[in-house]
């Protein structure tokens, strides 16, 4: 589903200038907090208007200052979830989820409730009222009212901001989950980059009310590492099996071992990229329990230290290494190296 | 024993009737301004505003002279609008409703806009993004969320309604069976001799009235609470 928006904003002192066309169903919008990034979505969703330019949607115009068209919100089929759940107080969670739902043309309703309610685990709290829901459970129903609405886009405005830290992995996994079962496209606003590179393929930056460039989620990633604590690597991997002290992960043909944190075995972990050692020989005796070779596919700037991108097997890699190092050892293209990673610099995320 | 004449009667009961319609004609249009002042953004705010509240700080007596001028056979409204539709309404119950409609007014519309306050605006555009018109919106979410300012905005007019003096006098008179209230008849009672028993007897009814309409506010309220916990 393409959209489109070529659009511009003033709120008193603030400028708002979009220019994009994404047509991914995986959007991230990334930016500083008042950046602009909800201001944006408000004019998709139609809850603002612009001052001029034009918005569309999988070719339907939504809004188009020349020709004066403005599709009210409740007649563009975009789904929105809110920062805060936003649940009706005064309704029941059965209630809260059909919302959406009953306004939904007949013909639209293609999506069953019974299975988001059971992609989403909700289906022991629909008598309740929403008041006494923990905050999971409150963005959990507000995922299925929002999907409920038989959408044809999501927009999610920071939606896993308001939500405690050890949950947030739990809640992006039902976000993507129903957004992948029910096949909705959808737009994912956050200021958190790892949120951005879990969610979104494709992300649009949003600075000082400039929403022009769209880049990928990996090369944000890359780019964004001067300010922050360097690149994270980021590691989908399944099926452990314990292997003394630590687990087994397959990774690609090759198996990473990992300290056991006593928590369920996860499946996404975060490898910061100065945590990876890189050597010239093999060493023969090492503390780090993963030591495997690499071909050097790529280096890149990073400020004052060189990215390193490695070609491990069937995966890859970044490690982050000095500038004089990566000149000591002769890191270029097509290099050999080998790499130690320690069990104990994988950090899981749920 | 002090026996309640006929007009003591009819007295009491068009002050109830003058209250209840009061507060029923009122809330339309104080829910509307309430609304606007509190959602919407436009030219004139202030001036609403203040003339929303202007009969919470004018004298009744001065309220009522003025709609006297508006409503009378010279005044404009009068003389354009009810005239020629034969209406009449000065000296009638009907102009004790407006007056009291008025006079309470800015307390209805405060009571409304203090629990409208509280709601969030973006639950109206939640419930406009899932497929709700402006109109949906307004009753299944803002008039549900604001019901307890409803509620007590017409606790609030229906008891200022009671005790109604200085504009109703003005507007409808002191007919009795006709236009007389509680008020105006504990004020004919106490102005003539030998009164002062019937004056108290209607102050105990004031009071009975008051009373009940509290209790009634609270054991709605309280009610309220627990249905929503």
């Amino acid at each position: 589903m393409e959209l489109h928006v070529s659009a511009r904003k003033q709120l008193g002192t603030f400028r708002l200038e979009a220019d994009f066309t994404v047509d991914g169903s995986r959007t991230g919008v990334f930016g500083p907090s008042g950046s602009g990034k909800s201001t944006l979505l408000n004019l998709v969703a139609g809850l603002g208007v612009p001052d001029s330019g034009r918005i569309s949607l999988g070719g339907e115009t939504l809004f188009d200052s020349r020709s004066g068209v403005h599709v009210a919100p409740e007649h563009r089929r975009i789904g929105m979830i809110f920062q805060h759940a936003q649940l009706f107080p005064h309704l029941s969670v059965h209630s809260n989820l059909y919302y959406g739902y009953k306004r939904c043309h007949p013909a639209h309703r293609k999506i069953r409730p019974d299975a988001v309610i059971d992609v989403l685990q909700i289906g022991h709290l629909l008598k309740r009222g929403v008041a006494n829901l923990s905050g999971g459970e409150k963005q959990r129903v507000a995922i299925g009212r929002a999907i409920l609405s038989n959408p044809r886009l999501l927009l999610m405005d920071e939606p896993l901001s308001a939500i405690d830290a050890s949950l947030k992995f739990q809640i992006i996994a039902y976000l993507k989950d129903t957004c992948a079962v029910f096949n909705i496209p959808y737009v994912f606003i956050s200021h958190t980059l790892l949120e951005m590179r879990v969610m979104a393929d494709r992300v649009l930056t949003v600075e000082d009310g400039c929403a022009c460039r769209l880049v990928t989620a990996e090369d944000l990633a890359r780019g964004a590492t001067k300010d922050a604590g360097g690149y994270i690597n980021l590691l989908r991997l399944a099926s452990p099996a314990r292997a003394g002290d630590v687990h087994a992960y397959q990774w690609g043909d090759r198996h990473l071992f990992i300290a056991d944190t006593g928590e369920p075995p996860s499946t996404l972990f975060e490898l910061p990229a100065r945590d990876v050692i890189l050597f010239k020989k093999h060493p023969e005796v090492i503390s780090a329990r993963n030591v495997f070779s690499a071909t050097v596919v790529k280096t890149f700037d990073m400020g004052v230290r060189q990215g390193v991108e490695l070609q491990c097997g069937s995966e890859r890699l970044i490690a982050e290494v000095t500038k004089k190092a990566a000149r000591q050892m002769e890191i270029r293209e097509g290099a050999e190296v080998h790499a130690a990673i320690k069990a104990l610099s994988f950090r899981p995320l749920g | 024993m002090l026996e309640f004449s006929p007009s003591d009667y009819s007295a009491i009961l068009l002050s109830v009737r003058v209250a209840v319609s009061a507060t029923l004609v009122s809330l339309p249009p104080a829910f509307a301004v309430a609304y606007a002042m509190t959602f919407k953004r436009f030219r004139g705010m202030l001036a609403l505003d203040v003339l929303v509240n202007l009969p919470l700080t004018l004298p009744p007596v001065v309220i009522g002279y003025i709609l006297l001028m508006l409503l009378g056979q010279n005044g404009w409204l009068g003389k354009w609008v009810l005239q020629p539709l034969g209406i009449q309404l000065i000296f009638t119950w009907k102009a004790a409703v407006i007056a009291t409609a008025v006079v309470g007014f800015p307390l209805m519309v405060r009571a409304i806009r203090t629990s409208m306050e509280m709601i969030d605006r973006n639950l109206v555009y939640a419930a406009r993004t899932l497929g709700a018109g402006w109109f949906d919106s307004i009753f299944t979410v803002i008039v549900p969320l604001s019901v307890r300012g409803l509620i007590a905005g017409s606790i609030l007019m229906f008891a200022r309604g009671l005790g109604e003096f200085g504009a109703t006098i003005i507007v409808a008179g002191n007919i009795p069976g006709v236009t007389r209230t509680i008020p105006l008849a504990i004020y004919d009672y106490v102005s003539s001799p030998k009164g002062d028993a019937m004056a108290m007897a209607l102050c105990l009814i004031s009071v009975i009235l008051s009373v009940a309409v509290l209790i009634v506010h609270e054991w709605i309220s309280r009610r309220m609470t627990s249905r929503r916990a």
